[in-house]
């Protein structure tokens, strides 16, 4: 883990020490352009602020060098090298135990009959479709509902606080972001009750990285969003909306 | 004898409305209304069955050597386009995207399946007006006329072709285009006659303009009818997606798909205006992209201020809010039109606007057969007298179906039987 977090802070000075690059050349001096915000009369198109622009806009280009130069390659490798049915397995595997956290968020929100459906999706899958790498519940009737602990939060009337981009997780919020540690936190220790060994050992270290780093790649594979892949030039913005927005629409049902 | 022909006559048009409505009722496109057509497109049950895998990748093309792209467009590569292949001989069809379509554009993946697996070679092109073309293939760097974005066009077809084929094998080229792109597939096939590169033996236009300075009039019509008018745009915008979010509220929605989106819709959540204001939306969300990129590679002083170096983590948000609120107009008259003044002088907005029109190239379009025309009664973007102009231009080669709207039903199983046909 301390490795993991030193990686992450290098990384991220890495990111910051780009945006030092930017210099500006003697230029001929500016000139007001014919239209500006001055003559608008009109809402504006996200009407919560942005108040972390600069830090999120520089981690939005840090995820798409990362992405570029280290998680995609390794994602078309790993396309590359297994059967579309191992890569369905592996995916439907994590998206298994992640019940657990669509389980615990239900409990959470006192969601009674979410949290059986929950429950039900996890005991079929983890059985009938051994151990999660067959998803048999979803075409018994039982959908998969999303939940976590940034909507747990929502439910509860705790507003997303501000935007916040986050390194390799992408578009989030303080909220939802704080969520995902929790998450992080929940499942560790339901993975420790469950099997207190898991830490002891150079053995368990390495096939606990191994299972991390797959997943990470299954996750990336998993996620066709694209940093910059609109080539749209307010991408950013509409990623903040429409991240804002889903978050919005999912937190309060 | 001599009588019997106008009695058939008399007898035809008697009878031609009923083989119109038996034709209507043959044609299962389920949605009525022009806009709601165009906005809903096609239910994935009605679209045919595809292959899921398919050999097809991006070419990523340095279409202009030595481009110096400002470094707010990082990101930008060079052109891209989708590049599907047979691994034998077959035909090889190039596809222009829309206004604002990029190479991924979900409706042209559709088709180029449907064409993939009627065994042709495919290439997608992003639309002129698409952020990436107009920075990475566009010599002028200003989108909207026919004939410059034809030549760019088919420069970056000449340099699509020369990456691809030593790797294989084409029997025939073939051309096609949805809307903007449709209207651009006539001008790129006229420029063909001369520089003969392709040589194509087939050109289908979907859902052209036949106009562009009418269509976009049609265009900013729509938003002339919503609350405040058209300086409201993100007012009716922000508006219209709380109607939407109070929608998902009340309903026993799982998750916002297609399901929540046809629900909305079967309770006419939006009145027709709304619906159109919707569409009108979208344009001017793809000509906010289009006007900013086009801005910044002239440093045309238009939204950015003339000179300002755009660093990579600069807040853009300020010129999306301006640029989503300049129409079509604006742009042709403030940016569009004084550009081709300087460069012709003497150049009336007359001349420039005639020139932005199929009927400037319908000698060319009359005398060849090569062209066919697929669109619809209710296209929103055609002026009345349109259609019997593409009747009148292309006979029988125009296939005009009676409801869709604007490529509302490209993807329909019918329609894409028929594209396809035209090039078998």
């Amino acid at each position: 883990m301390p490795v993991t977090i030193r990686r992450i802070i290098i990384a991220l000075s890495l990111a910051m020490s780009l945006t030092g690059c930017a210099t500006t050349a003697t230029l001929p001096p500016e000139v007001p352009p014919m239209h500006s915000v001055s003559e608008i009369k009109d809402e504006r198109v996200a009407q919560s602020k942005d108040s972390w622009e600069g830090f999120n806009r520089t981690m939005y280009n840090f995820n798409y060098r990362l992405d570029k130069y280290f998680l995609l390659p390794i994602v078309s490798g790993y396309e590359f090298i297994t059967p579309t049915f191992v890569q369905q397995g592996v995916s439907n595997f994590f998206n298994n135990i992640e019940e657990t956290r669509n389980l615990t968020n239900s409990i959470f929100q006192l969601k009674g009959k979410q949290t059986l459906m929950t429950l039900g999706r996890f005991v079929t899958n983890s059985t009938l479709g051994i151990g999660g790498l067959f998803d048999v519940a979803t075409p018994m009737g039982m959908p998969v509902r999303r939940e976590d602990f940034g909507l747990t939060l929502g439910y509860w009337g705790c507003g997303p606080g501000p935007y916040l981009v986050l390194p390799f997780f992408g578009p989030s919020s303080v909220r939802d972001g704080s969520g995902i540690l929790v998450d992080a936190g929940i499942r560790y220790a339901l993975v420790s009750a469950i099997n207190p060994d898991v830490n002891i050992g150079d053995e368990w270290d390495t096939i606990h990285a191994g299972v991390t780093a797959l997943e990470a790649i299954d996750k990336r594979h998993g996620e066709s969003f694209r940093y910059y892949g609109t080539e749209y030039p307010f991408e950013y913005d509409m990623t903040r909306y429409f991240y804002t927005k889903k978050r919005e629409f999912e937190s309060s049902k | 004898m001599k009588h019997t022909r106008p009695l058939l006559l008399l007898v035809s048009l008697v009878l031609l409305p009923a083989l119109c409505r038996a034709a209507d009722e043959g044609y299962g496109y389920p949605f009525q209304g022009s806009y709601e057509a165009t906005i809903m497109q096609t239910p994935p049950a009605l679209k045919p069955e595809l292959p899921k895998k398919i050999r097809v990748e991006e070419l990523v093309l340095d279409v202009i050597p030595d481009l110096k792209k400002p470094d707010v467009f990082f990101y930008n590569e060079g052109l891209r386009c989708t590049f599907a292949y047979q691994k034998e001989k077959a035909p090889l069809v190039f596809v222009i995207a829309g206004t604002g379509g990029s190479h991924k554009a979900p409706r042209l993946m559709t088709l180029m399946k449907a064409l993939y697996q009627a065994g042709f070679h495919v290439i997608i092109l992003p639309s002129p007006t698409h952020p990436n073309f107009v920075i990475s293939a566009s010599h002028t760097h200003i989108p909207g006329d026919l004939t410059d974005d034809a030549a760019d066009l088919y420069w970056a077809m000449e340099m699509a072709w020369l990456k691809v084929k030593d790797d294989i094998e084409v029997s025939d080229f073939y051309l096609t285009g949805f809307s903007l792109g449709g209207t651009q597939a006539a001008f790129v096939a006229k420029l063909d006659e001369e520089r003969k590169s392709f040589n194509f033996r087939k050109v289908l236009m979907i859902n052209p303009a036949v106009s562009l300075y009418n269509s976009i009039g049609q265009i900013e019509g729509l938003l002339d009818k919503i609350p405040g008018g058209k300086d409201s745009i993100v007012t009716f915008f922000n508006t219209t997606m709380d109607k939407f979010t109070k929608f998902y509220h009340r309903g026993e929605f799982v998750a916002l798909n297609d399901e929540f989106l046809f629900k909305a819709f079967q309770e006419k959540l939006l009145s027709t205006e709304e619906e159109g204001g919707v569409i009108g939306t979208v344009f001017r969300t793809g000509s906010a992209g289009m006007i900013f990129a086009s801005d910044v590679m002239t440093n045309g002083g238009y939204v950015v201020p003339k000179n300002r170096v755009l660093s990579n983590t600069e807040s853009l948000t300020d010129y999306f809010w301006v640029a989503i609120h300049l129409s079509f107009f604006q742009y042709f008259d403030e940016y569009f039109l004084p550009y081709f003044q300087k460069k012709r002088p003497g150049l009336t907005r007359e001349a420039l606007i005639e020139a932005q029109s199929l009927k400037s190239i319908e000698g060319y379009l009359k005398s060849s057969r090569k062209f066919g025309v697929m669109t619809n009664e209710n296209d929103f973007i055609l002026k009345p007298g349109d259609l019997d102009y593409l009747r009148q231009l292309f006979g029988e080669r125009a296939k005009i179906y009676p409801i869709g709207g604007h490529g509302g039903n490209f993807e329909y199983k019918d329609n894409l039987a028929y594209a396809v046909g035209f090039f078998k």
